[in-house]
């Protein structure tokens, strides 16, 4: 029952916000948001008690074919509904700065997108895991299409046809899969049990894997992402890297790694070598980008291609820093962009270069953006410490040469971070007459719960692990 | 190994000791603009507080008994955790007094240094920053609470050297020495992956009971003692991670002297003297280790010859003592190197603090061909420097002297490594007086304005001065040689810290007390000399440093400090931004979304194409659907 | 083994009956413009192969060819209808039955 509650507040409250007026949609958004963040902490206190008994769902959608959407919760399901459901008050509160046209259809659509990511996370089965997947991609790409900058036309049709397409291909494994799967059930807990032949697995592997690369994005297949989150509005990027991205390194756990096993053995390497490949390839470029927001963009690539390694290592400790690091670098890359935009919006500019002096003019807004970068940076004791030490670790113990390569991240990242910071808001204002307000009470609102969170989970990150143990140890051999 | 007993009612006063200057810096963060100078006095009276603990437990614990206990689990998976814990042994005791106390004082110092700046509370809130990360890395009782005081303290240094962060040069330097940090701390990281993985775990005690069970020059033990020191290679400023100190002197004087002189840069020394059994057993790392001393310690020391700006003739200074304390730790002589640790933190913090004074003085004027004269304007800065310069030099009975001596004679059986290291001491002893000489004697040579300007410094800079020159005169009696048939308490505290590898080392070069004496004469004649030479330049002959356009030949190169800055500017900063420049217009822009657009357009030409079919000729549809049918016709009969 | 002795025309003529109307009728389809004698050309094909559908269940004995027969008749008709029902539609519009003129669907 919880689970259909997940799902129907942000429902509800999308419908609602869609005949609210002016600012009060934003006001209808952020309270949506927080009564879904509210039940979300109740769903927890109920999952921590009672297990995932209160959440099982199954429907019988038709007989033939075998369709059931079986919703459930486990442990990394919940770790990814509280992601969700704690960056939508921060991505809605984000936007009380600024003026939204038709503010009542943006913020429904993002609400939309909020009960979409519930039921990826939620679902229990590949059908109604498939819908809600691609369900998620409408609201975002109206989102990016609607209110993007400038090129958004071209960009956001790059996008949506890519992720599409990797989709498909995913929809295409699945369909095999129940063709070919013996109870013909497209069950996860039955698809799991029930292995399909070996020879299957190799193809079925890529089908999925497509999708989630895709998503993810793992180099080469991550062309979309830069532009797509230079151009979308800055909430709509928040939306994408924060949660979205995590649809698809959640996906290699919940679903390639367990359905596939063999498939998954058998390609680990090409699949780790990739993503180690993305880390460091995306941080080199990232060190020369002139854009603020794109040099976030291959940042992200860089840390997700980190995470994707750690997964595809199929080690607890890879598993379990990569849960780790999926809340870490939601949280951080939320807190990196909502800085960029504060920096666009009050500066006009969104090149690295020529700004400059900030710090002076606001001290505080340089103070919580530079916990935000320490925390991206992976300084021990934020949140990014944690997660990247066991990734790295886990790809150290599958082989030490790749991790040499990819700890050059630890060097890379701090290159390109700190140039940045250092560009923008230090040194001397460089623009003429430059004005510069230091934090909002809503800025920094956002800032400082994402600054408590880099610190709280850098300090004390057991309670992730607490609450993912137990499902991994059933994942892991 | 010593005894790990539990003295429990220990542990809260432990907890304390990081606490107070974490609770100073957040004070500071959030109130420092109501608390202002008042502030300043909360933050150092915090770290007094430390220091007093520190003293307690030391006087509690001695060396006899040891504190190692966890907090909590940090990390954990499968049947691995790493915890965070504190780990009180003789070692970390001397580390504490050290960094406490000299803490302490340069915070005093601070008050009056920066008392007219207007980041003064943001200054404060960054050095207990600094003391608290300090304290993790040497309180710690595992690689990894290591490694959060050793990135912490990367931290503060970078924000300390950019402290004035509107002049870009020092934004700069603080960024390279982050990111040159960084690159050690990656040797760090993977060093510790590899205790992990084949020692299980990353605290002291594992690790170490572990390796005492390898055999000597076990591969693995190389590997891990070498990847260590690539860590420290970076944090305390050895050839070829270096070139970030000479540039952090950016920052306010008293974290030079702070950060970079007295404590963090000797984080290095104090991680290797912690795993002094995995080094005892990996004799070829040790080698490694005192080369890589040698060579800096010789290398610095000659770029230090022709440095005009006083700050930076301290740094290159710092790095060839760096050097001589590596060169230690490589020859065994693991307390020898220890001990110079804390005579050179006494002296080198009171030199920096000395020149802080002098600049202050001087108006913020930092060249000495620009000085000059000062002795009798500003006499307690002059006197202390003066005792802090004959520390470095090695002048008996000053504390440099004894610490100095010890490395010199572990040095002895080791001829070559002998030659060098005297000869190195001597040129520190050149280039110091020098300085000393430059900066306080002959005529002033600053501008008038300057010269009306020259004031001794408030008493919360010359107490910690005077403070600090007592402990460079007596902080040598703490170790005094065989000959003098004293106890040498130094030694004899860190003990219980290398007994193993004391015991595995065997052989001791034992010497003869004649030996012993003839090696301290020696020692003291070569500085010396140089001290007559010095003397005789630019005290008899009143010579000043040629300006920047005069210097030439060979002089130019070392005044440029052999251009190892330019060349790691062409090697590897500039490539890296032509790279990034080239992955991304090439290989990301033009091959990778190529192939994806290509994709597009393969889709996109088929519809062009196609279209055509579709001419509108309902008898076109007609004729084409025959032949069609015809065509399956034929298909059908053909096969 | 009974021998069937008949006073009807042998297979092969229906054959060939049946291959010239429906001859006749593919050239008729090509070759004219006028889609209502397109449209009676396609009847024609339709007719021809009843006829061989007749004239196999005849000789084989078998009635499912004459069921299927029927099958296709009402569907014929049904196809007539639309289609005429199309015709006429088109002949008000455009004025003229004639196919060249229905190219509105260019690609």
């Amino acid at each position: 029952m919880l689970n259909i509650l997940l799902l129907i507040i942000p429902l509800a409250f999308a419908l609602l916000i869609w005949f609210t007026k002016g600012s009060t949609s934003r006001m209808a958004a952020l309270a949506g948001t927080l009564v879904q963040l509210l039940f979300t902490i109740y769903a927890y206190n109920q999952f921590m008690a009672l297990g995932a008994a209160p959440f099982e769902i199954n429907y019988q959608i038709a007989v033939k074919p075998n369709l059931v959407a079986h919703l459930s919760m486990d442990g990394i399901s919940m770790l990814m509904v509280i992601l969700t459901n704690l960056l939508l008050p921060l991505i809605v509160l984000a936007g009380f700065n600024r003026y939204t046209e038709r503010a009542n259809i943006f913020y429904s659509l993002m609400l939309l997108m909020q009960m979409a990511l519930n039921g990826v996370f939620i679902s229990f089965d590949a059908f109604a895991y498939y819908i809600f997947w691609e369900l998620a991609l409408i609201p975002i790409y109206f989102i990016a299409f609607n209110w993007g900058g400038e090129g958004r036309t071209q960009v956001t049709l790059k996008f949506f046809i890519y992720t599409l397409a990797g989709s498909l291909l995913m929809l295409f494994g699945f369909i095999y899969l129940y063709t070919v799967s013996p109870l013909h059930s497209l069950d996860w807990e039955t698809l799991r049990s029930n292995p399909i032949c070996k020879c299957d697995q190799s193809w079925i592997f890529w089908m999925l894997f497509a999708a989630f690369a895709i998503k993810i994005p793992i180099v080469p297949f991550h062309t979309w992402q830069p532009d797509t989150y230079k151009t979308a509005p800055t909430q709509g990027t928040m939306l994408l890297s924060g949660i979205m991205l995590k649809m698809g390194t959640y996906s290699l756990i919940r679903w390639l790694m367990p359905i596939v096993p063999d498939g998954f053995k058998e390609w680990q390497y090409v699949a780790i070598t990739l993503s180690v490949i993305g880390v460091v390839y995306a941080s080199i470029i990232a060190i020369m980008q002139r854009d603020i927001k794109k040099l976030l963009a291959y940042s992200s690539i860089a840390h997700v291609g980190l995470i994707s390694a750690g997964i595809f290592t199929m080690s607890r400790v890879g598993l379990q820093g990569s849960l780790a690091q999926m809340l870490a670098h939601g949280i951080n890359v939320i807190g990196l962009f909502f800085c960029a935009d504060i920096i666009m919006n009050r500066t006009g500019s969104n090149q690295v270069e020529g700004i400059g002096g900030i710090r002076t003019l606001a001290p505080r807004f340089a103070a919580w953006f530079l916990i935000v970068v320490l925390g991206s940076v992976a300084l021990p004791l934020t949140n990014g410490f944690v997660g990247e030490f066991m990734l790295l670790y886990s790809v150290y113990a599958y082989n030490t040469w790749l991790s040499v390569f990819a700890a050059l991240t630890i060097i890379l990242g701090a290159v390109y971070m700190l140039r940045m910071y250092q560009k923008v808001m230090l040194g001397e204002p460089l623009m003429e007459k430059m004005q510069f307000e230091d934090l909002k009470w809503n800025e920094q609102l956002v800032l400082g719960i994402i600054g408590v969170l880099i610190f709280a989970l850098g300090i004390y990150p057991e309670p992730i692990f607490e609450l993912t143990e137990p499902v991994l140890k059933t994942l892991t051999p | 190994m010593e005894q790990f007993i539990k003295p429990i009612h220990l542990i809260s006063p432990t907890l304390l000791i990081p606490l107070f200057p974490l609770l100073g810096f957040l004070l500071l963060s959030f109130f420092g603009k109501n608390l202002k100078q008042a502030g300043a006095w909360i933050s150092s009276l915090l770290v007094l507080v430390s220091f007093v603990i520190s003293i307690y437990l030391f006087k509690e614990l001695g060396n006899k008994q040891s504190l190692d206990f966890d907090v909590f689990t940090w990390m954990r998976w499968e049947n691995v955790s790493l915890n965070f814990g504190f780990l009180i042994d003789p070692l970390s005791l001397i580390m504490l007094l050290v960094v406490t106390g000299i803490g302490f004082l340069i915070h005093l110092y601070s008050i009056g240094y920066m008392s007219h700046d207007e980041g003064l509370t943001r200054f404060f809130a960054y050095l207990n920053l600094f003391i608290f990360f300090m304290l993790l890395l040497v309180m710690g009782n595992s690689y990894l609470v290591m490694f959060i005081g050793w990135e912490g303290v990367g931290l503060c240094s970078y924000l300390l050297i950019g402290f004035w962060f509107k002049k870009d040069a020092y934004n700069d330097a603080a960024k390279k020495a982050f990111v040159m940090n960084r690159i050690g701390d990656l040797g760090f990281l993977l060093g510790m992956f590899f205790m992990l993985f084949y020692m299980g775990g990353l605290d002291y005690a594992t690790v170490l009971s572990s390796a005492e069970g390898m055999e000597k020059g076990a591969p693995l033990l190389v590997a891990i003692t070498l990847l260590l020191f690539v860590g420290a290679m970076g944090k305390s400023a050895q050839i070829p991670l270096y070139t970030w100190l000479p540039d952090a002197m950016a920052g306010p004087t008293p974290v030079s002297a702070l950060i970079h002189a007295a404590t963090m840069v000797t984080a290095g020394i104090y991680m290797i003297v912690r795993s002094n059994i995995l080094y005892t057993l990996a004799p070829f790392t040790l080698e490694i280790v005192m080369w890589v001393g040698v060579a800096t310690s010789l290398f610095a020391a000659i770029i230090g010859i022709k440095q005009n700006d006083i700050k930076k003739v301290l740094a290159y200074s710092t790095v060839s003592q760096l050097g001589l304390m590596f060169a230690a730790l490589g020859l065994g002589a693991y307390t020898s190197g220890m001990f110079h640790v804390v005579t050179h933190a006494f002296f080198k913090a009171l030199l920096f603090l000395g020149a802080g004074s002098v600049i202050h003085a001087m108006g913020g004027e930092q060249d000495i061909r620009r000085m000059g004269g000062l002795w009798k304007y500003i006499r307690i800065t002059a006197i202390t420097f003066l005792i802090a310069t004959l520390a470095i030099s090695g002048i008996f009975p000053f504390a440099g002297f004894f610490s100095k001596d010890e490395i010199l004679a572990a040095a002895f059986h080791h001829k070559l490594v002998w030659v060098l290291l005297s000869v190195s001491s001597m040129i520190t002893a050149f280039y110091m007086f020098r300085l000393f000489f430059l900066t306080f004697f002959t005529n002033f040579r600053g501008t008038e304005e300057e010269k009306h300007h020259l004031h001794e410094s408030p008493w919360t800079m010359t107490v910690p001065l005077s403070l600090l020159a007592i402990c460079s005169v007596v902080a040598g009696f703490l170790g005094m040689p065989a000959v003098f048939h004293m106890p040498h308490w130094f030694n004899t505290f860190l003990g219980p810290v290398v007994e193993t590898s004391k015991g595995l080392m065997g052989e001791v070069h034992h010497m003869e007390h004649s030996t012993e004496w003839l090696l301290m004469g020696v020692a003291t004649a070569l500085a010396v000399a140089s001290i007559i030479i010095a003397f005789v330049i630019y005290l008899s002959k009143k010579q000043v440093p040629e300006s920047d356009e005069e210097t030439t030949g060979f002089a130019k190169v070392v005044y440029n400090k052999f251009y190892i800055d330019e060349i790691y500017d062409k090697v590897f900063v500039k490539p890296i931004g032509v790279l990034s420049d080239l992955l991304h217009v090439v290989v990301d822009k033009l091959i990778v979304d190529l192939l994806v657009n290509a994709s597009a357009w393969f889709v996109g030409f088929t519809g062009r194409t196609m279209r055509l079919v579709q001419t509108g000729n309902t008898g076109f549809y007609i004729f084409a659907m025959v032949i069609g049918m015809m065509v399956l016709l034929l298909i059908q009969l053909v096969l | 083994m009974n021998e069937v002795v008949s006073t009807a025309a042998p297979q092969s003529w229906y054959l060939v009956l049946s291959t010239l109307l429906f001859s006749i009728g593919v050239v008729g389809v090509l070759l004219r413009r006028n889609a209502i004698i397109i449209l009676m050309c396609i009847e024609i094909m339709l007719n021809s192969v009843n006829l061989l559908m007749v004239s196999f269940s005849a000789y084989a004995g078998n009635t499912d060819g004459q069921v299927f027969v029927f099958f296709t008749m009402v569907v014929a008709a049904a196809e007539v209808a639309v289609g005429l029902a199309l015709l006429v539609s088109i002949y008000r519009n455009l004025g003229s039955t004639d196919i060249d003129v229905l190219s509105k669907l260019k690609g």
